[in-house]
């Protein structure tokens, strides 16, 4: 895979458009009725419709604009992208973070960090004392530009779990994914993060990494990876954290850009299917999450979010947060949805079975 | 029927096997899985094994398998280069040394 310089939506192309992705995703090989629709193959084991939980899970992400521009990134993220949450809006959902049973707040973007009220938004929603307090952190921005360079002490202040991407603990697939010179900058921030506490064995102050394929083959699995990453990290260059996520990438935006271009896109979706664990279903992200976007509208996940897909709910924005009507809402799926139920299955937290 | 010896599509018919055997096929893959188990090597040395042996066999099925078993597992393309040049050395050496039993062989005949 080439490492990208713009968004899709900045070339113009025609993936940009969610509904052109749900057209790919509906057509070939499932209209054709090779390959099951994840409606149909849920429906084998009686999970057809997939509802939601007890809310466990609020998933805000604050704006689209990112320091680097991943081959694989689903939100299709990147420098150009201006789609950013206000403070209003943020005002909304600290009413929603107070007020919801939810034990997980998760701040993705994007790079977070780049949202001019980042950390007014950390600041306040730490005072609310949620169990768990996520920043998915990229790990270069933290060495983009001198006024990033104090996150680490940012995060530990606020007590904030640290979650970030690292696609290999090699120079050449992480740079290769994520652009030239990734690699060098995560090692830095890992260690600066090491510095203040962060991913030490006994320490509170959480690290965990993120692992997702640079290409187009599904993660292995998530503890002999992590094993890898804890030896070759700490070997190489002293780096130590908690936890590997490993996650599935799934064919929206620049993945299926890149799979549709590579030709390996059926080939893909075949894996995914044969990889279908009913068991995963059951855990599956959607049903204990809910996603937010950069203007306040409500998804079953981030990945629906960039598919234009809305709750099923009368309440589909967070001005009109209700957790009574949002829970036992039908999920609302497509064949994106086999990314996240191939083999252990995937969720922003890793495998789920 | 395809005009092609191999079809890559193929590879994801070969449980299909099975139907035409069923006992012997599942009793195969049942072997085959447990092979690939952890054991006394790891998943991921297997791994290794296998995409040398892909190659020595010349299986273009097994290579496309076990490259895409091995970058699943975060196997880098140094090590997957160096496993095959395990094979091929091994390959090799194989054919070189019956060269001692042509030595042999002229040295008899030919003293």
């Amino acid at each position: 895979m080439a490492t990208a310089t713009k968004s899709l939506k900045k070339q113009g192309s025609d993936l940009a458009q969610s509904n052109k992705q749900l057209e790919i995703l509906s057509n070939g090989i499932f209209k054709s009725g090779e390959l099951p629709t994840f409606k149909e193959k849920i429906s084998e084991t009686n999970q057809f419709p997939l509802k939601a939980k007890k809310l466990e899970i609020l998933q805000i992400n604050v704006g689209y604009m990112c320091n680097q521009v991943c081959d694989h990134c689903h939100v299709d993220a990147g420098p150009d992208r201006k789609e950013i949450m206000t403070r209003d809006t943020m005002r909304q959902c600290l009413e929603v973070i107070k007020n919801s049973g939810a034990h997980t707040l998760d701040l993705t973007g994007g790079a977070p960090e780049m949202n001019p009220d980042f950390r007014w938004f950390v600041e306040e929603a730490a005072k609310v004392g949620i169990k768990d307090f996520i920043v998915r952190s990229n790990l270069t921005i933290i060495r983009a530009n001198k006024k990033y360079y104090d996150l680490p002490d940012f995060f530990k202040k606020h007590n904030v779990h640290v979650v970030s991407s690292m696609p290999h603990w090699t120079r050449g697939k992480t740079d290769k994914q994520r652009g030239d010179g990734v690699f060098d900058k995560s090692i830095k921030a890992l260690q600066e993060l090491n510095d203040r506490g962060y991913g030490m064995p006994d320490s509170d102050l959480r690290l965990d990494l993120v692992y997702n394929p640079s290409g187009a083959f599904l993660p292995g699995d998530q503890t002999a990876m992590e094993k890898d990453f804890k030896k070759a990290l700490l070997e190489d260059f002293g780096i130590q954290f908690h936890n590997l996520f490993a996650i599935t990438n799934l064919p929206i935006a620049r993945f299926l850009d890149f799979l549709i271009a590579s030709e390996n896109y059926e080939d893909y979706m075949y894996q995914l299917v044969d990889a279908y664990n009913p068991a995963a279903v059951e855990s599956v992200m959607c049903t204990n999450t809910l996603s937010i976007s950069w203007d306040g509208y409500l998804f079953d996940c981030d990945f629906n979010q960039m598919l234009e897909l809305p709750v099923n709910s009368k309440a589909k924005h967070i001005s009109e947060f209700n957790e009574e009507l949002l829970e036992g809402r039908k999920i609302v799926i497509s064949q994106h949805c086999y990314g996240c139920t191939a083999g252990a299955g995937s969720s922003c937290q890793g495998s789920v079975a | 029927m395809s005009k092609n010896y191999y079809d890559a599509a193929d590879l994801r018919k070969f449980s299909k096997i099975t139907e035409w055997s069923e006992e012997l096929g599942n009793k195969f893959f049942d072997y085959y899985g447990k092979v690939f188990e952890e054991g006394a090597l790891t998943a991921r040395e297997k791994s290794l094994i296998a995409l040398a042996v892909a190659h020595t066999e010349q299986c273009p099925y097994c290579i496309d398998a076990y490259t895409k078993d091995g970058l699943q597992r975060g196997v880098t393309k140094e090590e997957m280069m160096e496993a095959i040049h395990v094979g091929a050395a091994i390959k090799s050496g194989a054919t070189l040394v019956h060269g001692v039993q042509m030595m042999n062989k002229v040295n008899k005949l030919d003293g």
